[in-house]
């Protein structure tokens, strides 16, 4: 799984990123074909840490993660990924990859979760590497690299939460009278020059669920699902919306069934 | 009785069953909100607390009977507010900076604004939305473009005051409308409204240059 980070891509993918308003259409292209070039993007590198964490025994209870289970049973990583969310019946909810993987290091490792949701996400503001959960999570979906989107909906709380999440998108609160569906619910709309996925288009929100987490280049880091969530309603003016919290959770699920039967293309790379 | 009973509910179920199951999904969201923000520093549960209209625009996805979006409209028309002596063309240079400006108002423990702009933003966000100035590239799709608009309608008494109302709520014209009620959410001030319609109205604006 190592790769070798394309040192020019990287470099040309920096010069681009440096004067982006000014870009013309041909230096546009440039940078969508570095965005494409797998080999350069960065995210292997927060994979690779991921994996090592996943792998050392940690925490109060002295142990891995290795035994967590996402779905398929303990340590069954290959393609669990690609089966969230899903309901889990020892938690007696339905889960993504991010809280199934703090209920693992609660259960497993014996970690406290408010001392974990301390510190979330690392601040790009100060050039921050990935915290551990951003690593950790980077790793488990990328074992889902290749798989179809296929998240089960025999449960009824899966049912339900695709469709409350579905209800919770058309919500509009806040300073702003923003719902997600604001911006993401018709065709070619963008605000500013940032293009804004339609998530009742097919093609659209297959191409985007199927590459998350991503190499966020604005960020410089691996951005995972549940930071989308957080960094959506802090533009729409709201409070913090609480990690891996059933309204995340929900609106996940929707996103998720949406995008069935894409392909799992991993990490991804972003503006 | 019984049977009766059965015949009434069926028709009340065929009558108002969609009704119902919007309600149903409506409760099921506010209990999913309630439970996923957490009251802190630096939050402000009260950002979470819908009006009526966000209500209404919630459940029916946008899309409101004739009844209701004339009940909308009604009742946001009746918040708008005007600046002191009634001058709805302010300043357009002080327009085109407002027009330009963010919207501030970020809060939370992770990335919150600046004190000073919490409350207040600096500005009306309008890029996001709207192509104004022709010389902006970098204009957003979500409402209408805005390039030439005093050139293409003029300055006509209806048409600045039609501009302000729209500025201060737009939900006062157009029901479950997407853009934010900038004066009757405290976005913008009744004088940055009157600027701003200056900078969309005014010849001299930029905005209406070839
Ligand atoms: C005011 C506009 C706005 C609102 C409201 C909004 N978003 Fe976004 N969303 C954006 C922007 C801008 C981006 C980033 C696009 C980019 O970086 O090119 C984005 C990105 C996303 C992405 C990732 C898209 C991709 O291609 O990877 C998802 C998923 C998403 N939003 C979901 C949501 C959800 C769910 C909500 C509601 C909780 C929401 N958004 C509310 C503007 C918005
Ligand atoms: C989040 C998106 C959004 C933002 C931000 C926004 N608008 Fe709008 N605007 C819209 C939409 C959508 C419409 C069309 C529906 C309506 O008229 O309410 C609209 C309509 C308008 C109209 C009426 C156009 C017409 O043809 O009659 C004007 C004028 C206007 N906006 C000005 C502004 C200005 C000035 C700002 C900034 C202070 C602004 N808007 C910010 C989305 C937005």
């Amino acid at each position: 799984m190592k790769r070798n980070l394309t040192v020019k891509g990287l470099t040309a993918l920096t010069l681009a990123l440096a004067a982006p308003v000014a870009m013309g259409e041909v230096s546009v292209e440039e940078y969508r074909a570095m965005l494409a070039d797998k080999d350069a993007n960065p995210g292997f590198l927060v994979i690779d840490q991921g994996e090592a964490l996943y792998k050392t025994k940690r925490g109060p209870k002295n142990a891995s993660l290795e035994k967590c289970d996402f779905g398929l049973g303990p340590g069954k990583l290959k393609g669990a990924y690609a089966q969230l969310p899903r309901y889990f019946k020892d938690t007696k909810r339905v889960q993504d990859i991010e809280s199934r993987l703090l209920t693992c290091m609660t259960t497993l490792q014996g970690f406290d979760e408010a001392e974990i949701k301390k510190k979330l996400y690392a601040d790009q503001r100060y050039n921050e590497s990935n915290t551990e959960l951003e690593m950790l999570a980077a790793y488990v979906a990328y074992q889902s690299n290749g798989m179809k989107i296929a998240p089960p909906l025999k449960h009824p709380a899966e049912k339900e939460a695709q469709k409350v999440g579905e209800a919770y998108f058309w919500n509009r609160h806040g300073p702003m009278d923003f719902s997600c569906a604001t911006c993401h619910a018709e065709d070619g709309k963008r605000v500013r020059l940032q293009g804004l996925v339609n998530v009742y288009n097919k093609k659209d929100i297959q191409a985007t669920m199927s590459t998350w987490p991503t190499y966020r280049v604005s960020h410089g880091v691996v951005r995972n699902m549940q930071h989308r969530m957080w960094d959506c309603h802090w533009q729409m003016r709201t409070p913090d919306i609480d990690y891996g919290s059933p309204a995340t959770v929900a609106l996940i699920s929707f996103l998720t069934h949406q995008a069935k039967g894409g392909t799992y293309d991993l990490p991804g790379m972003k503006r | 009785m019984k049977n009766h009973t059965l015949i009434l509910s069926a028709l009340l179920a065929g009558a108002f069953g969609s009704v119902h199951a919007a309600e149903d999904l409506s409760a099921k969201v506010d209990k999913l909100v309630a439970s996923s923000f957490k009251p802190g520093e630096g939050q402000d549960m009260s950002r979470l607390v819908q009006d009526d209209t966000q209500k209404l625009c919630s459940k029916t996805r946008n899309n409101p009977s004739a009844k209701d979006a004339d009940a909308i409209n009604k009742r946001e028309r009746a918040t708008i507010k005007y600046p002191d002596g009634n001058k709805l063309m302010g300043d357009w240079k002080n327009g085109e900076k407002l027009v330009k400006g963010g919207f501030g108002m970020r809060i939370g423990a992770i990335e919150p604004d600046k004190a000073d702009k919490q409350k207040g933003g600096n500005g009306g966000n309008c890029y996001a939305c709207h192509a104004l100035d022709p010389k902006e590239v970098a204009a957003g799709n979500i409402g209408p473009s805005l390039t030439g608009y005093g050139a293409l309608r003029g300055a006509s008494d209806d048409i600045v005051t039609y501009t302000y109302d729209k500025l201060y709520n737009a939900q006062a014209t157009v029901a479950c409308s997407s853009m934010p009620r900038m004066g009757h959410n405290g976005i913008l001030t009744p004088a940055q409204v009157a600027d701003i319609t200056a900078y969309l109205v005014s010849p001299e604006s930029p905005l209406n240059q070839k």
